[in-house]
C-alpha cells in the first residue's frame, strides 16, 4: 500500500478580503473547485440551488456562504473557514466579509493568517475598502500580502489597467511597510484564469498563478524564535496520594509564545522576578531537550517557586516590557463607542485584568493613514491609538515583535462582548531585574 | 531536532492542546462530549496530552438516542474506564419518560430529541462548558463556528452575532445560565483526524473497518438493518426504521465513515481493513463525510437550524 504522506506538510493560513461583490467567495470556490476539493454531494447541492435561484448557473460563492441569511442577501456575514490541500501544502482559508459593518470579522480572520489576499475589482480599482483591508493586514502583522486584481475579463485583460491599479497600490504601500513580500496577480475568479491554471489572456504577466504563489511562498520563518516567552496556562499538580513521584510533581503547562527553551537554561519568572533553571521539558510523548514556539509543553523548574496562571516564564536575555501603563492600536468592534474613562476586562496571554481607558490619542484616517489627534470616541470599525492603565502590570512585547505576547482583547464587563482587538506598542522600558545579583 | 518547525498535524495538535488547557483554567464545570466516534477519540488523546501526569480534570458525557451501534457503546465505556474518567450517560428514553423531550409522531430518528437531553444534562450538572469534536470542514454552518461558541441561556447559537475570535485569546466569559461550546478540532479535516489516529496509534471501534452487514436502501443511502426485536409485548424501538418489502436489502462489505446512530448512519461499501487503507479511501473520496448522514439531508439549512436550537 502506498504511503499517503511521506514528508511533513506545511500549513499555510490565509484570509481573503475585499469589498462586497469583489468576488471573494467566488475566488475561494474557484480554488476549491480547481484543486478538486469540492465533493460530488456539494456540487449537487450547488446545482440544486442554481436551478432554483440562479437561473441554472452554479454559484461558487454558495460554497462558503453557509448561513441562510447570507444566501438570502448574497453577501458574506461571518468568517467562513475552508480547508483544502494540494500535494505541496495544506491550507486554512478564512473568507472574511467585505461589508463595512462586518469589518470586525475581517480582523478575526486576519489575526491568525500568514498571508492576506486583498481582492480588487479591476473595473473599480482601489477603493476605500482596499485601503482599509491593506491597513488591517499590515496592522495585524500579516507577513505576506497578495493583491488579486479580479474580473480582468471585464476590462478585456488590459495590461494597462492592471499596471494602473498596481501603481495606485504602490503609492500607498510604503506607508504600511510591514510586509515581507507583496504580489500582484491579474485574474478572473469566475472564469478561473490565473487562479490555479495560467491564463492564455495574460501573455504580459510573468508571475505565478495565485495557487502557485500560495504553494511556494516562504513561511517557515513566520514564528518568532528570538526571545523565549512562556505564558503559564495551567499548573499541573497531580497531587496523587499513592504515587510519591506524582505527589511532588509540579509542572507549568502552556504554549510557547516565542523563542526556544532548553533543559538547563536559566529563566526568569515574571512578574515576581525570581530566577530558576529548566529541569525538565515534559510532554505526553516523553521528555524533550528543547522546545520552540508554538509547541505546547509542561516545564519543570529546579526551584520550587510560587507560579500561577497568568505569570510569564522568559529567557534572561531580550527581556519583555513590564508596565501597567500601555499604549495600543485598537480596532473597535462594539456598537457602544469607546471613550476615555471606560473600564473593561483586558485579556493578554493567559491573564485577564481590569483596564481603564486613560486617553484616546488618535483615530486613523483610513484614506490617508494619517492619525487624527484626540478624537472624542472610537465608533465600531474605527481604528485608533489608545492609552490604557491596567489594575496589574502586564509583561508584554511590542506586537510587531511578537503577535502572541503583544496582543490584547478588551471585553465589555456587563455583556461579556468582545469589544476590541489591540496591538501593543513597544514598552517604554523593559523589565528591570532588582537586586538579583545579591539574592542568595 | 534539525529545524524549529511544526508540520501540519503538530500545528493542529498544539492549537488543540492550548484550547483544552484554556477550558480547564477558565471554566468551573467543563465536560467532554464523548460518543466513541473518531473525532472524540482524538479529543481524548489531546486531553491526555494536555493534562498528564494529572487526571483529565473533567468528566465525559454521552447522549444516547437508544439506537446506538452496540460496538460503539462497548468501546465508549471501555475507553472511559481506561482513562480513569467519570462517564455520564443520559438517554432520550429517560428524557421522554420525564417529559423533557416529546417525540414527533411518525418521526423515527431521535436526532432532534438529543437537543433537550443535552440541555437537560447541562442544567442537571450545571456544566458551563461542553467540549465537542465538531470540525468546520464537516458542514457549511459549522464552517462559521468559533473555537469558543457562545450559547445563550436557552442554549441557542446566534450565527449573525458571534464574538470575534482574535489570535488565541478566547473570550470564555459567561453570565449565569449561559454556556460555552468549545471545539478544539475546529481546524481539523477528516484526513487530519485519520492521520492523527494513525500517528498516535489510537484504537477506534471496529465498525470503522470493513465488515459484512445486512443493509437496506432508503433515501439514497444504505442503512444498517436494526437488530431483531423479539416482540414480547414491548414496542419495537426501531419501528419505522426496518426495511419494507419494497426496499432493496442485501449483505454488504461495508464500513461507517461517520457515526450517528443506526437510524441516521449510512454505510459505505468499502474494503478498507486498516487505518492506512481508510486514509487512502478518504483522500480519494468524491462525496463529503456528511453525505452519509441522513440527519443532514433534511434541508440545505438542516444543521444551522439544529445548532440554533441548541444542537452540537
Amino acid at each position: 500500500m502506498e504511503s499517503v504522506s511521506q514528508h511533513p506538510i506545511e500549513l499555510l493560513r490565509f484570509n481573503t478580503c475585499g469589498s462586497v461583490d469583489d468576488g471573494k467567495s467566488t475566488l475561494i470556490g474557484r480554488l476549491l473547485y480547481d484543486s478538486k476539493s469540492i465533493m460530488e454531494d456539494q456540487m449537487e447541492a450547488l446545482e440544486r440551488s442554481a436551478d432554483i435561484t440562479g437561473g441554472g448557473k452554479v454559484n461558487l460563492a454558495n460554497l462558503t456562504d453557509g448561513l441562510r441569511a447570507e444566501r438570502e442577501q448574497g453577501i458574506t456575514i461571518d468568517v467562513a473557514y475552508r480547508y483544502f490541500a494540494t500535494p505541496k501544502r495544506k491550507f486554512i482559508v478564512a473568507d472574511t466579509p467585505g461589508h463595512v459593518q462586518y469589518t470586525r470579522n475581517m480582523v478575526t480572520g486576519a489575526s491568525t493568517a500568514n498571508l492576506s489576499i486583498v481582492l480588487i475589482d479591476a473595473r473599480n480599482g482601489v477603493i476605500e475598502q482596499t485601503r482599509r483591508h491593506s491597513y488591517i493586514s499590515a496592522l495585524l502583522g500579516i507577513p505576506h500580502i497578495v493583491f488579486a486584481i479580479n474580473k480582468m475579463d471585464l476590462v478585456d485583460w488590459s495590461e494597462e489597467r492592471f499596471r494602473e491599479i498596481r501603481d495606485n497600490i504602490e503609492d500607498f504601500l510604503p506607508k504600511l511597510d510591514t510586509f515581507k513580500d507583496v504580489k500582484f496577480v491579474p485574474l478572473s475568479a469566475l472564469e478561473g484564469d490565473n487562479v490555479v491554471t495560467p491564463s492564455a489572456h495574460t501573455p504580459w504577466y510573468e508571475g505565478p498563478t495565485l495557487m502557485g504563489h500560495l504553494e511556494s511562498v516562504h513561511i517557515a520563518s513566520d514564528w518568532n524564535l528570538n526571545a523565549f516567552r512562556f505564558p503559564v496556562q495551567w499548573v499541573n499538580r497531580p497531587n496523587n496520594p499513592t504515587d510519591k513521584t506524582l505527589h511532588d510533581f509540579r509542572g507549568f503547562s502552556g504554549q510557547i509564545a516565542g523563542g526556544i527553551v532548553k533543559v538547563g537554561q536559566e529563566v526568569l519568572v515574571l512578574p515576581s522576578g525570581r530566577k530558576s533553571f529548566i529541569k525538565e521539558i515534559q510532554t505526553f510523548d516523553g521528555k524533550l531537550d528543547e522546545a520552540f514556539s508554538p509547541q505546547s509543553v509542561t516545564l519543570v523548574l529546579e526551584d520550587d517557586l510560587d507560579i500561577s496562571r497568568g505569570d510569564m516564564i522568559v529567557g534572561t536575555d531580550l527581556l519583555p516590557g513590564h508596565s501597567a501603563d500601555i499604549s495600543a492600536h485598537v480596532c473597535w468592534m462594539e456598537q457602544r463607542p469607546l471613550q476615555a474613562g471606560q473600564k473593561y476586562f483586558l485579556k493578554h496571554g493567559t491573564q485577564t485584568v481590569q483596564a481603564k481607558v486613560i486617553s484616546l490619542d488618535s483615530r486613523i484616517n483610513i484614506q490617508t493613514y494619517e492619525p487624527e489627534p484626540h478624537p472624542a470616541e472610537l465608533a465600531m470599525n474605527d481604528i485608533g491609538e489608545v492609552r490604557l492603565r491596567t489594575a496589574k502590570p502586564l509583561v508584554f512585547d511590542a506586537y510587531t515583535n511578537n503577535r502572541l505576547t503583544g496582543s490584547i482583547v478588551l471585553v465589555e464587563p456587563s455583556t461579556n462582548a468582545t469589544a476590541a482587538a489591540g496591538m501593543l506598542r513597544g514598552p517604554e522600558k523593559v523589565y528591570q531585574p532588582e537586586y538579583d545579583d545579591f539574592m542568595i | 531536532m534539525s529545524s524549529y518547525h511544526l508540520d501540519h498535524l503538530e500545528y493542529l495538535e498544539t492549537e488543540a492542546i492550548h484550547v483544552l488547557r484554556e477550558v480547564a483554567a477558565e471554566f468551573e464545570r467543563p465536560v467532554v462530549l464523548f460518543s466513541g466516534g473518531k473525532d472524540s477519540i482524538c479529543i481524548l488523546r489531546l486531553a491526555e496530552k494536555s493534562f498528564r501526569p494529572s487526571d483529565i480534570p473533567m468528566p465525559f458525557l454521552n447522549v444516547e438516542t437508544g439506537h446506538e451501534f452496540p460496538e460503539l457503546i462497548e468501546f465508549r465505556d471501555r475507553r472511559a474506564e481506561e482513562l480513569g474518567a467519570k462517564l455520564i450517560v443520559r438517554t432520550v428514553d429517560e428524557a421522554v419518560e420525564k417529559g423533557l423531550a416529546t417525540p414527533t409522531p411518525g418521526q423515527t430518528s431521535r436526532n432532534q430529541l438529543q437537543i433537550p437531553v443535552l440541555l437537560g444534562a447541562i442544567d442537571e450538572f450545571q456544566f458551563d462548558c461542553c467540549i465537542g469534536g465538531a470540525r468546520r470542514d464537516e458542514e457549511k454552518a459549522r464552517a462559521k463556528e468559533r473555537f469558543f461558541s457562545f450559547r445563550d441561556s436557552f442554549g441557542q447559537w446566534d450565527p449573525k452575532n458571534q464574538r470575534p475570535e482574535i489570535w488565541n485569546l478566547y473570550n470564555g466569559r459567561l453570565n449565569p445560565g449561559e454556556n460555552m461550546r468549545v471545539f478544539p478540532l475546529s481546524n481539523w479535516t477528516e484526513t487530519d483526524v485519520w492521520e492523527y489516529i494513525q500517528k498516535e496509534n489510537l484504537e477506534v471501534p471496529n465498525i470503522y473497518f470493513s465488515h459484512e452487514r445486512e443493509c437496506f436502501f432508503r433515501g439514497g443511502q444504505w442503512l444498517p438493518v436494526p437488530p431483531a426485536h423479539d416482540g414480547n409485548g414491548t414496542p419495537d424501538p426501531y419501528e419505522g426504521a426496518r426495511p419494507t418489502k419494497d426496499e432493496e436489502n442485501r449483505t454488504m462489505t461495508c464500513r461507517v465513515r461517520t457515526i450517528a446512530d443506526m437510524i441516521s448512519t449510512g454505510m459505505i461499501e468499502s474494503p478498507a481493513e486498516c487505518i492506512d487503507e481508510i486514509i487512502v479511501e478518504v483522500a480519494a473520496a468524491r462525496v463529503t463525510e456528511r453525505g452519509t448522514r441522513a440527519d443532514d439531508k433534511a434541508s440545505e439549512a438542516a444543521m444551522e437550524d439544529r445548532k440554533k436550537a441548541g444542537y452540537f
